[in-house]
């Protein structure tokens, strides 16, 4: 359906012929722009409805109050990647955790999920790499929230946050049933998860257009096998090289997708392309900056080194899934 | 009536200081409008969702909110009926 709008829009409207080139990269540019803006719109609505009743304040208390056996990590990662992030929640949310008596390992899990697993994401990947990639990319991404969790819990860091944030930590207190459910029908909160659905799509268009522009770009000026000298699955250090480069970037999911599509297309395996997009939106410098308000540069630097590590890990695992199934 | 915006200065965060500002004048509200951006303040307030909205020391909203909802809001308070 989609397809047959962008072929009338392209075709029949701009009178543009199908069989030139830059008839059919319009013609792509539409249909992926359209594709992507009705996944995004379908998902933020989902991930608003789970929101709605799931606020953070409400995982706080459920990790607070309860005995979890280890499932806490993967409780605080699944709900990193239910939770919308926003770069400027993280260090609130790293205080309110750490106020509230959560370990500092369980914190790291959802810092970790939060930023690669969400609306933009997935529906990105959806749209671009099909279900299979995109489940892959989830799982791993909470998987990843978990592991790192654990271990980073293990290496037993709190002596290396911020003066302030140790003084936090010694006061902190359980807090227990603060918060109180509000009961708002479900039809009452449908225009509201609407509204914010469309102003996450209203967020990101800008982005997605650039993003498939820029792919739209790379795709007719690269050549073909390009990137297969450096990026392909069987020379050894593509995956590194791939996740060391993506570290200090930072894109949205949403412009960065369509460009990794690119890549894809043009020989890089998906499961480097995968890590990559990971090292992307997962770490950034800005985030780090960020961080150090809560953290000295030793602890950042272990929590930037051991992700990073994992992301690469993961990306060779990837090559090897994708490959073999 | 004071109002405070708590963000350390992200889109949402201007965004929303923006939008305030427009309401309370719309709304011809005696409203200081401050912006807090110095995190440690903002964690006094115990919210773990930016941007915050403070009415004379209370948190009424957390998160991105529509101007309509910054209106209802600003409207309910006390202080704006005069």
């Amino acid at each position: 359906m989609i397809q047959k709008f962008a072929d009338w829009l392209v075709y029949d409207l701009f009178s543009i012929d199908a069989s030139t080139h830059f008839g059919a990269s319009l013609n792509f540019f539409f249909y992926d722009t359209i594709k992507i803006l009705i996944l995004l719109f379908l998902i933020s609505s989902i991930m608003g409805v789970i929101n709605a009743y799931f606020p953070i304040e409400r995982l706080k208390n459920f990790l607070t109050t309860r005995k979890l056996y280890g499932f806490q990590y993967l409780f605080a990662s699944l709900f990193g990647a239910i939770t919308p992030f926003c770069s400027c929640s993280s260090i609130p949310l790293f205080i309110g955790f750490v106020k509230g008596g959560i370990h500092l390992g369980v914190t790291f899990s959802f810092l970790i999920t939060s930023p690669l697993v969400n609306e933009v994401a997935v529906a990105m990947f959806l749209g671009t790499f099909g279900l299979k990639a995109t489940l892959i990319y989830t799982i791993s991404g909470i998987a990843l929230g978990m592991i790192g969790g654990v271990i980073l819990e293990k290496l037993k860091l709190e002596r290396y946050l911020s003066d302030w944030v140790k003084q936090i930590q010694a006061k902190s207190e359980i807090e227990t049933a603060q918060w109180k459910i509000e009961h708002v029908s479900f039809i009452k909160r449908v225009p509201t998860i609407i509204r914010d659905a469309v102003g996450i799509v209203r967020g990101v268009i800008i982005y997605v257009i650039i993003g498939i522009g820029i792919g739209a770009i790379i795709h007719g000026f690269v050549p073909e096998g390009f990137f297969e000298t450096y990026l392909s699955a069987n020379r050894w250090y593509s995956v590194p090289l791939a996740v060391i480069l993506a570290v200090p970037m930072y894109a949205n999911a949403a412009g960065i997708v369509p460009v990794v599509q690119v890549f894809v297309a043009k020989g890089v395996p998906l499961g480097t392309a995968i890590a990559f997009m990971m090292g992307v939106v997962g770490l950034s410098l800005p985030e780090a900056t960020m961080l150090k308000k809560v953290m000295t540069w030793r602890l950042i630097a272990i929590f930037f080194g051991l992700i990073t590590l994992f992301i690469i890990v993961s990306g060779y695992l990837f090559n090897i899934l994708l490959i073999s199934l | 009536m004071e109002i405070k915006i708590l963000g350390t200065g992200c889109a949402g965060c201007m965004s929303l200081y923006k939008t305030v500002v427009d309401v309370a004048s719309e709304l011809k509200l005696d409203a200081t409008i401050v912006k807090e951006e110095d995190i440690m303040k903002i964690m006094e307030y115990n919210v773990m969702t930016l941007p915050a909205l403070v009415i004379d020391g209370k948190v009424v909203a957390k998160g991105k909110i529509s101007s309509i909802e910054v209106k209802t809001l600003l409207m309910k308070s006390p202080f704006s009926l005069k």
